[in-house]
């Protein structure tokens, strides 16, 4: 039962993101919301190595204790991985809305409707 | 055990209530800050799932670095009291994230998993014991052997973003 409390916590976190960047016209907001299902994603992340054993691990299990260790933290080197990815998409999201706000002078994404015409 | 049931109860409702918070509140200002608490509550569960160096990157990097970057970048756009409108997909924009929420909880509550803790025992000790026991060492050596490539990648991706955000940001 720990495992499925942490996942469906990440899955709950996750549709709020989603409600998040689908209903809101502040595009920081939407940036805010990305971020938390960025969140919701590494949780789960997190909580799969933590309790679930891939393949790999239960060939490797009682053969090798350091293999079997690192086979098990590969789901953190993923968390990780996009924790970085994250940051890089933070960085230039906000870039573009300050780009934005200076040709538009608003921050509502419902104004960014140049392909629509 | 029902010492960390209750730190979980509590993590998971400060959580869900905060990322609420972040959506609902008319004010950006607040949504910034608690989108923190949602960062700091997730660390903590880190901090429970046996992975203590996550817990402090998600500190230093989410609590810490993107959310003074939010913050700067509300503070330099306007409407920061009213800035939270909705859009015309309210319908929509319920339906899916529930939909998707009762498709994952199923899926997760259903499926068979395969558990660390069913794995035999290494010289005697569980599998659990073994494998979280040296977090951030093991983490190292594989970043630094296995994913040796991904992590000069990852370098290379953060200097191209920081370029591109210059150049966006830049006065012509």
């Amino acid at each position: 039962m720990d495992l499925e409390k942490f996942l469906i916590l990440s899955a709950i976190i996750f549709a709020i993101g989603l409600y998040g960047v689908l209903a809101r016209r502040n595009v920081i907001i939407v940036l805010m919301s990305l971020e938390l299902m960025f969140t919701a994603v590494i949780l789960a992340a997190v909580t799969m190595s933590r309790y679930v054993a891939s393949r790999e691990a239960v060939a490797q299990a009682g053969v090798a204790a350091e293999s079997v260790m690192q086979t098990l933290l590969t789901g953190q080197v993923f968390a990780l991985f996009i924790i970085v990815v994250a940051a890089a998409e933070i960085a230039l999201g906000l870039g573009i809305v300050i780009a934005f706000y200076r040709s538009r002078e608003t921050v509502d994404i419902s104004q960014a409707n140049l392909m629509e015409r | 055990m029902l010492f960390q049931d209750l730190i979980f109860w509590a993590l998971a409702a400060v959580a869900v209530v905060g990322a609420l918070g972040v959506v609902l509140l008319r004010d950006v200002f607040r949504s910034a800050l608690l989108l923190v608490l949602v960062f700091l509550t997730v660390a903590g569960l880190f901090f429970m799932l046996a992975a203590e160096f996550l817990g402090i990157v998600q500190v230093l990097i989410y609590a810490g670095a993107i959310s003074i970057l939010i913050i700067f970048a509300i503070m330099l756009t306007q409407n920061v009291q009213e800035g939270n409108l909705p859009n015309r997909l309210q319908f929509a924009a319920v339906l899916l994230p529930a939909l998707l929420l009762t498709a994952l909880a199923f899926v997760f509550i259903d499926t068979d998993w395969r558990l660390i803790a069913d794995l035999p025992a290494i010289d005697g000790t569980a599998v659990e014991d073994v494998a979280f026991r040296d977090n951030t060492f093991t983490l190292s050596k594989l970043l630094l052997e296995n994913y040796a490539l991904a992590f000069a990648a990852a370098g290379v991706l953060l200097l191209a973003s920081i370029i591109g955000a210059l150049s966006l940001v830049r006065e012509r």
